[in-house]
């Protein structure tokens, strides 16, 4: 336990007060709020939950409960890059299988799981309605449509550069200049 | 991997069995611009239903008797009709929650022409007189929610939307909201349950929404296809909609219905995607012309004609048309029209075994039936696929979605257990003998 007390970035409070106004009870705007919550902590823990609960002058069970009951609304922490590969009917008839055991195989994980360095959660999900673009995905906010093995491959690649260059991890030299590193990124990409 | 693209979905060149109304040539147009939209024809219809007054609108939805797009089919002018005759305020939700598995038609609305859906929430609200409106996204829609959002500042700034809107004296404010991911808030109380912020739980009905539903107000629930059609039946007129429709079918028992639908061709096909069409083309025409056959040309197994919920047909059945009651003359439904497309290659079980994974894992818990009822048939369909299931597992599986159906508050009950029951009536002595391989495979 860190004795830092969590708080809500003044941004984020006026993004939900903003929301409030848009609904004739404070409460529609809960899961809005939720979704601000996670983008500024990555995951909602029960200390962020009480903030929100807070800031909305809700009571705290109202906001587990709806917490607890959404797929999306995360309760522990998840990777950097979270992969959500759709194996539902669709995608399933079209080969969606094939890319969760590449991921299994590439990195070790299966559903809901993360990579020892922190980068990577799978989950297979259900319906992304892209049924038509089947084998669909989802890395992170980002739709990626009729996906192949190979492509999904390289992009996990590209994605391990890319955050090995942010955290100045061995993978490139500190001093690289902003600009180089986007440019063998996109090399990469 | 393409991602994020202007108009993916669509080519620009319409297949010839095809008749567009609302999907539209994009030439490289980009209609997620007010501008553009306005260019365009936009808000034409909205001048138009002000001239007319709301009462014509009305009656003009009701006389193309416009069926919800959403899956129901529910006549939305009659729904409009449910309101209480006082002033009390009211409100639209767009049911954006596109979630039923072979459904991927609204997506393309509302990234990719979004002010169709604003300009018919427009016109409904004000028809009915809604002050509020609500666009409810389902949660993975990041780049919808984007656009759409976009979309309403757009309107806001040009004055569409708003006190006063055009000097009209009628106030409309539309909220996009996204939900969180969960299938079940595609059912209308259970969408307004989480707009309200709790879990997405459908209500006991009644009341009916019409009367008390979100925040307590009357609310009229649609689908964004729907609403999306509104534009077109004010533009085009009673006639010229009816005509694109169906005038009805005596052999299958389908009432006369107006307007063209977007159908989703899925799985094992051509060309996959979102195609438009004339209610009533046949399921044949759909598979063969519109999504140009079956992969490798293979032959056909069986088809869902609707999502995920709906029963199987079957090739002897393919010259049914597809229209909102027809499907039912040959045992299935017509649903949201997306068509997923199996051939004789597929692996029975395991199709089994993602419905019922899917339905397992959505059933929102609060009537026992369908908590148990899904985690039960899970269970029987996963010892069938891993061979450890019996015979008899079959039939008791098949008992068990039997105890779902009709048990429930809400229809998702039907939903999980009539596909299952589907395939196990069409497909049982095929799928039995398959338990029966893979059990001998098994203890070999």
């Amino acid at each position: 336990m860190t004795t830092e007390k969590p708080a809500l970035s003044a941004d984020a409070k006026a993004r939900i007060k903003a929301l409030v106004a848009r609904y004739p009870h404070r409460r529609g705007a809960l899961i809005p709020a939720l979704w601000i919550a996670q983008e500024e902590f990555g995951w909602l823990s029960r200390e962020t939950m009480q903030l929100v609960a807070t800031e909305l002058d809700l009571p705290e069970s109202w906001v587990f409960t709806t917490a607890s009951f959404y797929t999306m609304l995360r309760k522990r922490p998840y990777g950097k890059y979270h992969l959500q590969i759709c194996t539902n009917i669709a995608c399933y008839l079209r080969g969606a299988d094939d890319l969760v055991d590449m991921v299994k195989d590439v990195l070790g994980i299966d559903h809901l799981q993360t990579t020892e360095d922190g980068l990577f959660t799978l989950e297979k999900v259900q319906c992304l309605a892209a049924c038509g673009y089947a084998p669909a995905m989802l890395v992170d906010k980002r739709d990626y449509f009729n996906v192949t093995v190979d492509e999904l491959r390289e992009r996990i690649v590209a994605l391990q550069k890319e955050a090995h260059a942010v955290d100045g991890a061995p993978a490139a030299a500190p001093d690289v200049p902003a600009a180089d590193v986007q440019a063998a990124d996109g090399g990469a990409a | 991997m393409s991602q994020w693209h202007t108009s993916p979905y669509i080519v620009d060149k319409p297949n010839p069995r095809e008749r567009r109304t609302m999907l539209r040539s994009h030439m490289g147009v980009d209609f997620t611009k007010l501008d553009n939209y306005i260019k365009h024809g936009g808000f034409e219809a909205w001048k138009k239903a002000l001239e007319l007054g709301p009462e014509k609108v009305h009656e003009m939805v009701r006389a193309v008797n416009l069926r919800g797009r959403g899956g129901a089919g529910f006549p939305a002018g009659v729904k409009w009709g449910f309101l209480p005759k006082n002033d009390r305020d009211r409100v639209l939700v767009i049911n954006t929650d596109e979630g039923e598995p072979g459904t991927f038609k609204d997506r393309y609305i509302v990234e990719d022409d979004p002010f169709l859906l604003f300009e018919g929430c427009l016109i409904s609200a004000y028809t009915f007189g809604a002050h509020l409106c609500y666009n409810y996204l389902r949660g993975e829609f990041w780049k919808a929610t984007a656009v759409c959002d976009s979309a309403v500042e757009q309107m806001y700034e040009a004055g569409l939307l708003g006190k006063n809107i055009g000097g009209t004296g009628f106030d409309l404010d539309i909220t996009n909201h996204r939900g969180a991911g969960a299938y079940i808030c595609g059912e209308e109380t259970a969408l307004i349950e989480s707009l309200e912020g709790k879990p997405g739980q459908p209500r006991l009905k009644p009341p009916f929404p019409a009367n008390v539903g979100a925040f307590g107000l009357p609310t009229i629930v649609n689908n964004t296809e729907t609403i999306a059609s509104v534009p077109f039946v004010v533009n085009l007129g009673v006639e010229a909609f009816n005509a694109l429709g169906t005038p009805g079918n005596e052999a299958t028992g389908a009432k006369p219905q107006g307007g063209s639908k977007l159908i989703g061709i899925s799985g094992h096909v051509k060309n996959p995607g979102v195609y438009e069409a004339e209610l009533g083309i046949t399921l044949r025409e759909c598979i063969y012309d519109l999504a140009g056959g079956i992969l490798d040309d293979r032959e056909c197994l069986a088809v869902i004609p609707g999502g995920a919920s709906c029963p199987l047909i079957l090739p002897e059945d393919f010259d049914v048309p597809m229209d909102f009651d027809s499907p039912q003359s040959v045992g299935s439904m017509f649903g949201t029209a997306g068509i997923m497309v199996m051939h004789d290659g597929t692996d029975i079980l395991e199709v089994m075994n993602r419905i019922a994974v899917f339905f397992q894992h959505e059933s929102c818990g609060q009537c026992t039936p369908c908590r148990q009822g899904t985690g039960w048939m899970l269970a029987i369909v996963r010892k069938m696929v891993d061979g450890t299931a019996t015979e008899q597992q079959v039939d008791v599986l098949y008992d068990a979605a039997t105890q779902i159906e009709g048990n429930t508050i809400c229809a998702f009950g039907d939903a999980a257990a009539w596909p299952i029951k589907s395939f196990v009536e069409k497909f049982g002595d095929r799928i039995k003998a398959e338990v029966q391989k893979r059990a001998e495979a098994r203890s070999a």
